[in-house]
């Protein structure tokens, strides 16, 4: 397998399209989506349920075929260099894929020997994370708790130091405590020299990323770091509140300045119209100016996409 | 070789932890035996009859002891009554009546001629014949032994012979057919379960991301199954020798070798199913009404295949279990040795390497 020539780049998709057909309607779950990843960074990909992030990421380890575009890992295609990828990647899917019935370190030692290798071998990669979960190393994958178990998976996706790691919603269902540990952990693995691409749903994980690439309904909607998507965010929004929140929602709909406004926590945000003047509130209305958010844009950036 | 070896361990573990299907793989060859051998017999011993004796002379006193004295009898009720003979048939307290007229013992002593009445319930009609045919047998037999002093001219006495199994003994038919059914229920369904199971719980997207060959996974599969279908087969063996008395006439070792081949046949198949597969539903019914239903019926161990029209007929020589049950009769109860059955032996051999190069095949390297 001939390696590809750019070294900078560990993943490198480009237009690449994928559908599946369930009865009679086509889905398109990627569409002409394209992107690169540096080497030796943190991705993210950031999108709702069902944007194609899990196609994406099982196009990229190889495991499924897709309908145009090319895509590259560590340099090797994808469909061709599918044995080569395999060696070099960690992947640690959506879903917890260790053998529930099996002890943590029969899991370790499993996932150690079919990638020919040894726990001792990596031990200093891992040692940060499986440290944590060592105490209950003959307790069955099955019977621990969900932070716990994702501990696990990533240690056995990094048993045989892979050169890019693929961590499909590592931190969907573990708890916020186990979240950020987690996320310490994906940034000294970067120190280490590993590619990551991780996926998420929650944007507050987007700002932990070197780049981030926001994905909905099959379409890359914009990619950047986190920094300059929201400082390039040429909108303004306000946040805005009062003591009948419901009933504001629906007021501030008719303000003529408003162009989007959606409930953020607390308050809602309004986003203004470009070219309106500076607005003015109603009185009884706490409103200031908010520095957008990741959430911002990528509501806004859905809502175009929708338009 | 390092991978293969943990692969097997880990299969070793996830059948050892899984307490109650092991519990059910290991003593269900037992109940079966058990169950056929004692249970669902389809020979006839003990069927109740009445005899409706109107004539009550020595001689049908004779008779009707000599049929109270045999094993495949029992008599329910004496009557007098024929009338009564059908309501104890509705009730289905008796399947066969034997009427003897009052005039038996007058015309047998004086006109050397009598008649009598056979009545069966037909309704299952083996039973009906056979023991129409037991009842003759015994009524010829008093008729025989009455003539002692004055032979009649010309008898023609037919001497039969059951070669193989004197006793007629149904274990003989049903242990190489319980041994088929075993190891195609542990081989054929619980390997392509547990290949599939690995599909459905998502740990095969983990093992496919990995450069594992995918002979490592499959062939590591069979591996922990062949062991147990052996052990299988060794308590079928030890049960019929030792509590159904069904002898092993033939080597051990070649009925140990054939039957190893025929675990090789149902792994195969069991693996081919995993591979076309992607759910446990469709692995079990697959495995059950496609593949245990068919061997039921055209292996010859319940229905005869000589009996069957020639489709039928035809059908059954896909049928693997079908050669196993021929070879296992001939070394197990005929005693034949390996040069009367290789041409079996070669028919599943080829059908191994089929499902074997199939499954390997249709093996998915990658997702859906």
């Amino acid at each position: 397998m001939e390696k590809f020539v750019s070294d900078k780049a560990a993943i490198v998709v480009s237009s690449v399209s994928k559908s599946y057909t369930t009865g009679k309607t086509v889905v398109k779950a990627l569409d002409d989506i394209s992107f690169e990843v540096e080497r030796g960074s943190l991705f993210g990909l950031i999108g709702p349920d069902g944007a194609g992030k899990t196609t994406l990421f099982r196009i990229l380890t190889s495991l499924l075929l897709f309908d145009k575009g090319q895509a590259m890992v560590d340099g090797f295609d994808v469909t061709t260099g599918y044995k080569a990828i395999r060696k070099r990647i960690g992947y640690m899917p959506g879903r917890f894929s260790l053998y529930t019935d099996l002890t943590v370190q029969e899991n370790l030692n499993f996932f150690a020997s079919i990638f020919e290798t040894t726990i001792e071998e990596n031990y200093d990669l891992i040692k940060a994370i499986y440290a944590q979960i060592e105490p209950f190393k003959d307790r069955r994958a099955g019977k621990l708790s969900g932070g716990m178990k994702q501990k696990l998976a990533l240690s056995c996706a990094l048993i045989h130091r892979p050169s890019v790691l693929f961590l499909d919603e590592p931190t969907t269902g573990v708890d916020a405590v186990s979240r950020k540990e987690f996320w310490d952990m994906l940034q000294t693995l970067k120190q280490e020299g590993i590619t990551i691409l991780v996926s998420t749903p929650y944007m507050d994980e987007a700002n932990l990323c070197d780049k981030v690439a926001l994905i909905q309904a099959g379409k890359i909607l914009g990619i950047n770091t986190p920094a300059n998507i929201t400082q390039q965010f040429p909108k303004t929004i306000y946040q805005v509140r009062n003591n009948h929140m419901h009933a504001l929602l629906q007021e501030a709909k008719q303000w003529p300045f408003t162009e989007q406004i959606y409930p953020f926590g607390e308050y809602h945000h309004v986003v203004i119209r470009p070219g309106a003047a500076e607005p003015v509130f109603p009185p009884g209305i706490e409103a200031g100016r908010i520095h957008p958010g990741i959430e911002d844009v990528f509501i806004d950036l859905m809502r175009d996409h929708e338009q | 070789m390092k991978q293969f070896y943990h692969f097997i361990i880990k299969e070793f573990y996830h059948i050892f932890r899984d307490r109650k299907t092991l519990l059910i793989l290991l003593g269900m060859p037992m109940a079966q035996i058990v169950i056929f051998g004692f249970a669902l017999s389809n020979e006839v011993k003990n069927a109740h009859i009445t005899i409706v004796n109107q004539s009550n002379g020595a001689a049908s006193m004779k008779l009707v002891q000599k049929i109270e004295s045999s094993k495949y009898f029992e008599t329910y009720n004496q009557t007098t009554q024929t009338s009564d003979i059908e309501k104890m048939f509705r009730k289905g307290t008796i399947k066969v009546a034997l009427v003897i007229p009052p005039d038996f013992d007058n015309t047998i002593l004086a006109q050397n001629n009598s008649r009598l009445q056979i009545i069966s319930d037909a309704t299952d009609p083996n039973v009906a014949t056979t023991l129409t045919a037991y009842l003759s047998i015994i009524v010829a037999d008093f008729q025989k032994e009455l003539n002692q002093p004055n032979r009649i001219p010309y008898t023609i006495d037919v001497e039969t012979r059951m070669m193989y199994n004197p006793q007629l003994k149904g274990a003989y038919n049903f242990v190489p057919g319980v041994m088929a059914m075993v190891l195609l229920l542990v081989c054929t369904l619980m390997t392509s379960l547990t290949v599939v199971r690995e599909k459905e719980l998502g740990n095969m997207e983990i093992l496919l991301a990995s450069p594992v060959n995918p002979l490592i996974i499959i062939l590591a599969k069979a591996v922990p199954y062949l062991l147990l279908s052996i052990i299988n087969i060794s308590t079928i063996l030890l049960l019929s020798y030792f509590v159904l008395d069904v002898p092993i006439n033939g080597s051990l070792v070649l009925l140990f070798a054939v039957s190893i081949l025929f675990i090789l046949v149902s792994l195969a198949l069991g693996l081919l199913i995993s591979s076309v597969t992607d759910s446990q539903k469709a692995a079990m019914f697959i495995s059950l009404i496609a593949m245990f239903l068919p061997t039921v019926m055209f292996s010859g161990f319940i229905f005869p295949i000589e009996n069957m029209p020639l489709p039928l007929r035809t059908i059954s020589n896909i049928i693997p279990a079908k050669w196993y049950f021929i070879i296992v009769k001939s070394v197990m109860i005929k005693g034949l040795g390996l040069t009367l059955i290789w041409k079996e032996v070669l028919i599943l051999t080829g059908m191994m390497l089929f499902f074997f190069t199939m499954a390997i095949k249709k093996f998915k390297i990658r997702l859906s």
